[in-house]
C-alpha cells in the first residue's frame, strides 16, 4: 500500500527522518519497500542510529527527487498568448511571486486560454526556473535534467510550468498542473505539496493497516505519540429517508450502513485531493467517486456509491419504499459488472440486491445499471460489513482484485462501516457540494466480539525470556488502543473495535504477547542460549547411511545431480523400449501444472539422469552422474496419500580416462565399467552376499543387463541402454556408437541390507601361495558360479580369487571358454606347505568338474 | 726404495688428474692399485729387503696405499656425482605443464550446504527428522492453523494433485516443511502421551510452490526448518540460536536483526535478518545497499500447533524457524539465478 508521509502526518507528529521512520515501521512488521520522494528533502536517508552504533539503513529502494526550494515554486499564469512562430505552443504571462515571466509551453490544457486576453481568475501552476531539475517529461523512465536557456522556434525560454511527470508526482504528462485557486503565490512547491510516498506491504496479520488511519495508529505506538483520531462529524442538514435493509445471511454480511446525499454537483475533485489519490496509487474520477475511494483510503472501509434515482426507479418510483437486500446468487444468475462485462456468478458469491434484482457482487464490484453517471444528482452511499473468506473466494472465482476486494478479503472490522459512511457523506457534501440526510439506515446483525483477553508478567516472560511489569504490560497495549484493566499482576486488555487478529484464550494471549514484543521493540530482546533439557539423542541412521552411500559414489568418480521431482509421462517413457506397454501405475498428476513439461511427479528418477546426461553430453565427452531421490506412486487406497520411494539412478558413458596430452585409455566404458563401480559401491556399503543375473528389461540390451540381489532382495538392475532408447535421446555426433550406461537401484533396499556394523580380519602373517588356474567350461556358464564355488571349497585358506583372462577360440573348442584366476592360499595361523595347497586344489578342481563340468586347461 | 715409492705415488696421483670417467678411474685402479702395479711389486718384493730396511719400506709402502686408495674413493665420488649431475640435467621436465586429472566425483552444492547445515545444527543438539513430500492439505496448512479459505494461504502458491472426494482436504506438494513439525511432535507424543519428551529438531527437504519459474523464484526448492519445544523455551533462545547458527554459517563477527513478520503457525512471528556478510553491512549490490540479507522467517510456536501436535501450550512453549539453504548458496557463492540449481549443468555443478 502507499502512504504518503503528508497523510500520516495528519493524524501523527512525526520528528524522526523517513528513513529512521521506514526502519521502525519495518522492524515492527510494516515492511516498508520502498520510499518515493516526491519534493520532500532526501537528507537522512542513512541516519547513524542505535545502540550498536551500526547504521540503520532503511531497507527500503529510494526513488524520486528532492524539489529545489528556491527554484521551484508556485506561480500565476495570468494570460495566454499564442506563440508567433508555432501553432502547439504558447506563451503565458507568469508571475512566480517576485516578477513577471514569459514562459513557453506546449501543455494542451492551458489551449482553452490561449488569446482570451488577461484571465478573469489567474492559473495557478508549478514553476521551476532556470538551474531548477526535474525529470525530463519527454524521456523514458525518471532522468533528471537541469533548466538551461534556450531558445525555442525563436522565442528565448528558461524555465517552464511542470506537468505531474516532470515533478515525479505520477507519469501524467499530457498537461501542466494546474493547482486550487488557493495555492499560496511564491511558495516553495515542497512546503505546499512536498512529500515522501512509503511502500507498505501489508501481511495479512496486519489488515487493519490498509488505511492512512491504520497506518498512522501503528506509527503513533511506534514512536511513542499520542494519535490524533479525527471526529468523525458529518453536517446533515437534509430530510432524513427511508429503506428497508434484509440481511438474509448474517454470517456472511453482519452489518449493513446506507446514507444519502442529495443534490450534489459531479465534477473532478480539487486539485489536493486528486494528488492525494494519485500518491496513494488510485486515479481521480469525479469528486462522488473520489470521496468513495479518500474515505476508503483514510479510513479502511470500502464504500458503493448507488445513483439513489435508478433504485427509486426500479422500485417503482416511490423511494419510500426502497428495499436493499444480500443474499446469495441463485447458481448460473448473472450480473453485468461496471466494467461492462456479464458475470456468472455462483451460490456462494453474495450480492447486494433490490426488490428488483441484483445490484452489485458484494465487497467486490457494483453493478452497471445503479452506477454514478453524469445524471447522477442523488447519492446512495452503501458501507457494509461481509465474511472475509467468502470475499476471497468471489475475488478470486471472478478474477476482481480491487481495493475494495483487497480490503474485504483480510477482514475489515463491522463497526468501521458507520465511520465509513460518515466520512464519505461528508466529503461528498464537500467536494460535490450535495446535501446529507439527516440519520443513517443500519441494520447491525451479527457485532463481532472484541475478544477480552488476561496476560501476566508470567506470560511474557514464558514466552519472550524478559521481564516486564503488569504495568508495562499495560502500557504496550494502551499505546495500541487497548482497553486495559490492572487486576494485581493480571492485564485485561479488550480488543480495539477497529482490529478481528486478536483470538480468545490462549491464543490471545500469543496475540498480546506479540504486540508487547513488537512495541519492547525485537532489537530489545535479549538473546540466550537454550537452559532447557537437551532432548534424548537418538540420531537418524539411516539419513547416517544414505550419505555414507553419497560419499562413496563421489568417492567412486560420480557427479551428484538433483532434478525437479515434477516431470511428464512422455518424458519418462523414453527410458523405456518405443514398443514397452504405458506405465501401469498411475502418476500423481498435478491440477494446476505450472507448464506443460511439468505435469506429473516422477516415477523413475533414472529418467531425470539420463535428461541430464543428454542436456551434458554437448559439452562433456565424459559423464559419470548420479541421483539419490524419490519417486512417487499413487496409493492402493483411493484418494490416500501417494507411496514415496527412494531410488539411485547412474548413468555412465565416454571415454574410460580423463582427455590429456599424454597418453590416457580413451576406450569407451562399458558394462564392467558400471559394474566395477557397483562393485565398489556394495563393497563399501559392506553388503553381504551379493549375487547378479541375467535379466530382460524393456530399458536394455538384452545381452548386457543384469539384476543385482542381496539375498533374496531385489536391488535393482544395471546395463547398457537398449540402442532403440539410447536413439530416443538426443546425442551430439561425437557420441556416436558409445555406449550408454545405467543402473537404476532400489535406495530403500539398499540401505536396508547395509549392516550398521561389520568386522575386520587381522593382517594376514603367514607367507601366502600364489597360484593360477585356467579352467574351461562351457560358453553360457556364468563365471560368478566358478569363483563362488573356488571360495566355498577353499573355505578360509582362499584368501583371494581373481579372474585375470578369459579365452575363447580354437584351442578350447566352439562353445567353451577358458577364464583364468589367480589364487591365493592363505591361512591364518600357519604356512602353507605344498601338500597342504595340493589337497586344497585337488578338491576345488574335482568339485568343480563334478558340478560344473570345468576341465583345467593344460 | 722409499724415494721409488715417493715417485710411485707421485706418477700415480698426477695421472690420477686426467682421469674423466669411470672407465678410466678403472684403468687407473688396475694401473696403480691392481696385482701387477708398480706399488704391489713394492709389496712383493718386501721379503727380500734386509731386516733394517723392511719396517720402513713396509710403512712406507702401506701409506702410499692408503693414499692412492683415499685418491681413488674421492676421484670416484667427484666422478660419480658429475656422472648424476648430467643425467638429471637432461631429465628436466616442464612443470607447468597439466598433470593427469583422475575422474572426481562431487556432491550436488544442495547436498554440500545441507550437510553444513546438519552438522552446525547437530551440535545444537538439534537432530533430523525427515517427512514426504506429498501431504495432505490438512498436515501443510490447517493443522498448522492455516483455516481453509484463510488469506494467509495467498502466502503460499500451492500445487494441488487430482484426487477424488478429498473435499476440504486435497492432496497437495507440500509448500514448506512444516508439516513435519506435526507429524514429528505427534511422533514424540507417541511414545509419552502424558510428558512428552523435549523436541530439538531440523527438518529438511524439497518443497514446493505454484510459481513461475525465474532467476530469483522457483518452483521447487530446498528448505530446512528447526523446531525446539520445551517447558521453557523463550523468543530470546530463538534469537541466541539463530545468531548462533549465523556467526557459524557465515563468519564469527555476524550480527543478526529479528523483524516482526506474519506466519500463521508461529507468534510472536519474525523475519531473520544477517548483516550482509560480502560488504560487512557497509551496503553492496548483493543486499541492495541496505547492510542486510534475509535469510529466513521464525518465531515461536502458535499455541494451536503445539496442541495439533500434542503438546499442552499451557505447558509447553516452542520455537520455529525456516531457512533457504539455496538462498545461503547463492548469496555465498555470488550465483545470480536460482535456476541453476536443478539444471544440473556440469559447468555448474562442477565449480562446488
Amino acid at each position: 500500500m502507499k502512504v504518503p508521509i503528508s497523510w500520516l502526518k495528519e493524524f501523527v507528529d512525526i520528528d524522526v527522518p523517513i528513513p529512521e521512520l521506514a526502519y521502525q515501521m519495518t522492524l515492527a512488521g510494516l515492511e516498508v519497500e520502498q520510499i518515493h520522494y516526491v519534493g520532500l528533502p532526501m537528507s537522512g536517508t542513512l541516519a547513524q542510529m542505535g545502540a550498536s552504533g551500526h547504521a540503520r539503513k532503511a531497507d527500503a529502494k529510494i526513488s524520486g527527487f528532492e524539489w529545489d526550494r528556491e527554484k521551484i515554486v508556485v506561480a500565476e499564469v495570468s494570460e495566454v498568448m499564442p506563440h508567433p512562430n508555432a501553432d502547439r505552443l504558447v506563451l503565458c504571462k507568469l508571475n512566480d511571486g517576485q516578477q513577471e515571466h514569459i514562459v513557453l509551453t506546449g501543455a494542451p490544457n492551458l489551449f482553452a486560454f490561449k488569446g482570451k486576453g488577461p484571465l478573469p481568475k489567474p492559473l495557478k501552476v508549478a514553476y521551476a526556473m532556470e538551474g531548477a531539475q526535474i525529470y525530463d517529461g519527454h524521456a523514458e523512465g525518471a532522468q533528471l535534467v537541469t533548466l538551461k536557456r534556450a531558445k525555442i522556434r525563436g522565442v528565448e525560454s528558461y524555465s517552464m510550468a511542470c506537468s505531474e511527470k516532470e515533478l515525479g508526482i505520477s507519469d501524467e504528462h499530457e498537461g501542466i498542473i494546474l493547482f486550487d485557486d488557493d495555492a499560496p503565490l511564491g511558495a516553495a512547491l515542497a512546503d505546499y505539496i512536498g512529500d515522501a510516498v512509503l511502500e507498505v506491504s501489508i501481511l495479512p496479520s496486519f489488515a487493519r493497516c490498509a488505511s492512512m488511519l491504520g497506518v498512522a495508529r501503528e506509527v503513533a505506538a511506534i514512536l511513542g505519540k499520542p494519535l490524533r483520531t479525527p471526529e468523525v462529524s458529518v453536517t446533515a442538514e437534509g430530510e432524513p429517508f427511508e429503506a428497508v435493509i434484509e440481511i438474509t445471511r448474517p454470517e456472511l454480511n453482519p452489518r449493513f450502513v446506507l446514507g444519502l446525499v442529495r443534490g450534489i454537483t459531479l465534477r473532478p475533485s480539487p486539485y489536493r485531493v486528486q494528488l492525494r489519490l494519485k500518491l496513494a496509487g488510485m486515479r481521480p474520477i469525479n469528486n462522488v467517486v473520489d470521496a468513495t475511494n479518500y474515505a476508503m483510503l483514510e479510513s479502511g472501509q470500502p464504500l458503493h456509491a448507488f445513483d439513489y434515482d435508478v433504485l427509486a426507479g426500479r422500485a417503482g418510483g416511490t423511494a419510500g419504499k426502497l428495499k436493499i437486500i444480500t443474499r446469495t446468487a441463485r447458481a448460473g444468475e448473472k450480473l453485468t459488472t461496471l466494467d461492462d462485462v456479464e458475470r456468472i456468478l455462483d451460490e456462494k458469491t453474495v450480492l447486494v440486491c433490490d426488490a428488483a434484482g441484483a445490484l452489485s457482487i458484494a465487497g467486490v464490484m457494483g453493478g452497471l445499471e445503479s452506477e454514478i453517471s453524469e445524471k447522477t444528482t442523488n447519492i446512495l452511499l452503501e458501507g457494509a460489513a461481509w465474511n472475509f473468506i467468502n470475499i476471497r473466494k468471489t475475488a478470486q472465482a471472478q478474477n476482481l482484485p480491487s481495493e475494495a476486494s483487497y480490503r474485504f478479503s483480510r477482514g475489515v472490522h463491522p463497526a468501521m462501516a458507520e465511520r465509513g459512511v460518515y466520512l464519505g457523506l461528508e466529503l461528498m457534501r464537500r467536494w460535490a457540494g450535495g446535501v446529507v440526510a439527516r440519520g443513517l439506515i443500519d441494520n447491525y446483525p451479527l457485532p463481532p466480539v472484541d475478544p477480552t483477553v488476561e496476560v501476566t508478567p508470567a506470560d511474557v516472560k514464558r514466552w519472550l525470556g524478559i521481564e516486564l511489569s503488569a504495568a508495562q504490560i499495560a502500557e504496550a497495549l494502551v499505546r495500541l488502543e487497548f482497553k486495559v484493566a490492572l487486576d494485581g499482576e493480571t492485564v485485561r486488555a479488550t480488543t480495539p473495535d477497529h482490529r478481528l487478529d486478536i483470538g480468545p484464550g490462549i491464543t490471545g494471549v500469543a496475540d498480546l504477547v506479540e504486540e508487547v514484543a513488537r512495541i519492547y521493540g525485537y532489537d530489545n530482546l535479549p538473546e540466550t542460549r537454550m537452559a532447557d533439557e537437551l532432548p534424548l539423542q537418538v540420531g537418524n541412521p539411516l539419513l547416517d547411511k544414505e550419505e555414507r552411500l553419497r560419499d562413496l559414489l563421489v568417492y567412486l568418480g560420480l557427479q551428484e545431480v538433483k532434478n525437479y521431482r515434477l516431470t511428464t509421462p512422455e518424458r519418462e517413457a523414453r527410458r523405456l523400449r518405443p514398443d514397452t506397454p504405458a506405465d501401469d501405475k498411475p502418476y500423481l498428476r498435478l491440477t494446476n501444472p505450472i507448464s506443460s513439461d511439468k505435469a506429473v511427479m516422477r516415477h523413475s528418477v533414472l529418467a531425470s539422469v539420463l535428461e541430464n546426461a543428454e542436456w551434458n553430453a554437448r559439452f562433456r565427452a565424459r559423464l559419470a552422474l548420479f541421483e539419490i531421490g524419490p519417486i512417487f506412486l499413487g496409493s492402493e487406497d483411493p484418494g490416500g496419500l501417494p507411496d514415496e520411494f527412494q531410488r539411485l539412478a547412474i548413468v555412465l558413458c565416454g571415454p574410460r580416462s580423463l582427455p590429456s596430452w599424454q597418453p590416457a585409455d580413451t576406450a569407451a566404458m562399458d558394462f564392467y565399467d558400471l559394474k566395477g563401480i557397483l562393485d565398489g559401491l556394495f563393497d563399501g556399503l559392506h553388503l553381504p552376499a551379493v549375487r547378479h543375473e541375467p535379466v530382460a528389461h524393456p530399458g536394455f540390451h538384452p545381452g548386457k543387463c543384469a539384476r543385482v540381489l542381496a539375498g533374496e532382495r531385489q536391488i535393482g538392475v544395471f546395463g547398457e541402454l537398449h540402442p532403440l532408447v539410447r536413439e530416443g535421446y538426443d546425442w551430439p555426433v561425437a557420441a556416436a556408437g558409445t555406449p550408454i550406461l545405467a543402473a537404476d537401484l532400489d535406495l530403500d533396499a539398499l540401505l536396508e541390507q547395509m549392516p550398521s556394523l561389520y568386522a575386520t580380519a587381522p593382517v594376514p602373517e603367514y607367507p601366502p601361495v600364489l597360484e593360477d588356474l585356467a579352467l574351461v567350461v562351457n560358453e553360457d556358464l556364468p563365471g560368478e558360479r566358478v569363483a563362488e564355488l573356488i571360495r566355498q571349497t577353499g573355505g578360509r585358506v582362499v584368501a583371494e580369487v581373481r579372474l585375470f583372462d578369459v579365452y575363447r577360440g580354437e584351442k578350447v573348442g566352439k562353445g567353451r571358454k577358458s577364464l583364468a584366476y589367480s589364487i591365493t592360499y592363505q591361512a591364518p595361523d600357519k604356512t602353507l606347505t605344498d601338500r597342504d595347497v595340493a589337497g586344497i586344489r585337488t578338491r576345488i578342481l574335482r568339485r568343480l568338474e563334478q558340478e560344473l563340468g570345468a576341465v583345467l586347461r593344460s | 726404495m722409499l724415494e721409488k715409492l715417493n715417485q710411485i705415488q707421485g706418477a700415480a696421483l698426477e695421472a690420477l688428474d686426467s682421469v674423466a670417467d669411470e672407465a678410466a678411474l678403472e684403468a687407473w685402479r688396475v694401473t696403480h692399485l691392481g696385482r701387477s702395479s708398480a706399488l704391489m711389486e713394492v709389496f712383493s718384493g718386501l721379503g727380500g729387503l734386509s731386516r733394517e730396511q723392511r719396517p720402513a719400506v713396509g710403512q712406507k709402502a702401506n701409506q702410499v696405499k692408503n693414499a692412492l686408495e683415499a685418491a681413488l674413493a674421492e676421484r670416484s665420488g667427484t666422478l660419480r656425482a658429475a656422472s648424476l649431475k648430467r643425467s638429471l640435467e637432461g631429465e628436466r621436465l616442464d612443470v607447468t605443464l597439466p598433470g593427469r586429472r583422475i575422474p572426481m566425483g562431487r556432491l550436488h552444492p544442495d547436498s554440500q550446504t545441507m550437510r553444513e547445515l546438519y552438522r552446525i545444527f547437530g551440535e545444537m543438539g538439534f537432530q533430523i527428522f525427515r517427512s514426504h513430500e506429498v501431504e495432505s492439505d490438512e498436515y501443510n496448512y490447517q493443522l498448522l492453523n492455516f483455516p481453509v479459505g484463510h488469506p494467509a494461504r495467498d502466502m503460499q502458491d500451492t500445487y494441488f494433485v487430482e484426487a477424488e472426494g478429498r473435499g476440504d482436504n486435497p492432496i497437495v506438494l507440500r509448500t514448506h516443511t512444516s508439516p513435519g513439525q506435526i507429524h514429528a511432535m505427534r511422533h514424540f507424543v507417541a511414545g509419552n502421551p502424558e510428558n512428552p519428551p523435549p523436541v530439538r529438531i531440523v527438518l529438511p527437504g524439497v518443497c514446493y510452490r505454484y510459481e513461475q519459474i525465474t532467476n530469483r523464484h522457483e518452483t521447487q526448492f530446498e528448505q530446512i526448518e528447526g523446531l525446539a519445544v520445551g517447558p521453557g523455551i523463550t523468543f530470546g533462545d530463538l534469537k541466541g540460536t539463530l545468531a548462533d547458527f549465523a556467526r557459524r554459517m557465515f563468519g564469527q563477527e555476524t550480527r543478526t536483526r529479528f523483524r516482526a513478520s506474519y506466519f500463521p503457525f508461529t507468534e510472536p512471528s519474525a523475519e531473520f535478518d544477517v548483516e550482509c556478510f560480502l560488504c560487512a553491512g557497509k551496503g553492496c549490490t548483493v543486499c541492495k545497499g541496505s547492510g542486510w540479507l534475509e535469510i529466513g522467517g521464525c518465531g515461536m510456536v502458535h499455541p494451536v500447533v503445539l496442541q495439533n501436535g500434542g503438546y499442552d501450550p499451557q505447558r509447553y512453549t516452542g520455537f520455529a524457524f525456516g531457512l533457504g539453504p539455496q538462498r545461503m548458496t547463492m548469496l555465498r557463492h555470488r550465483i545470480e539465478d536460482i535456476r541453476y540449481f536443478y539444471q544440473n549443468d556440469l559447468r555448474f555443478l562442477e565449480q562446488f
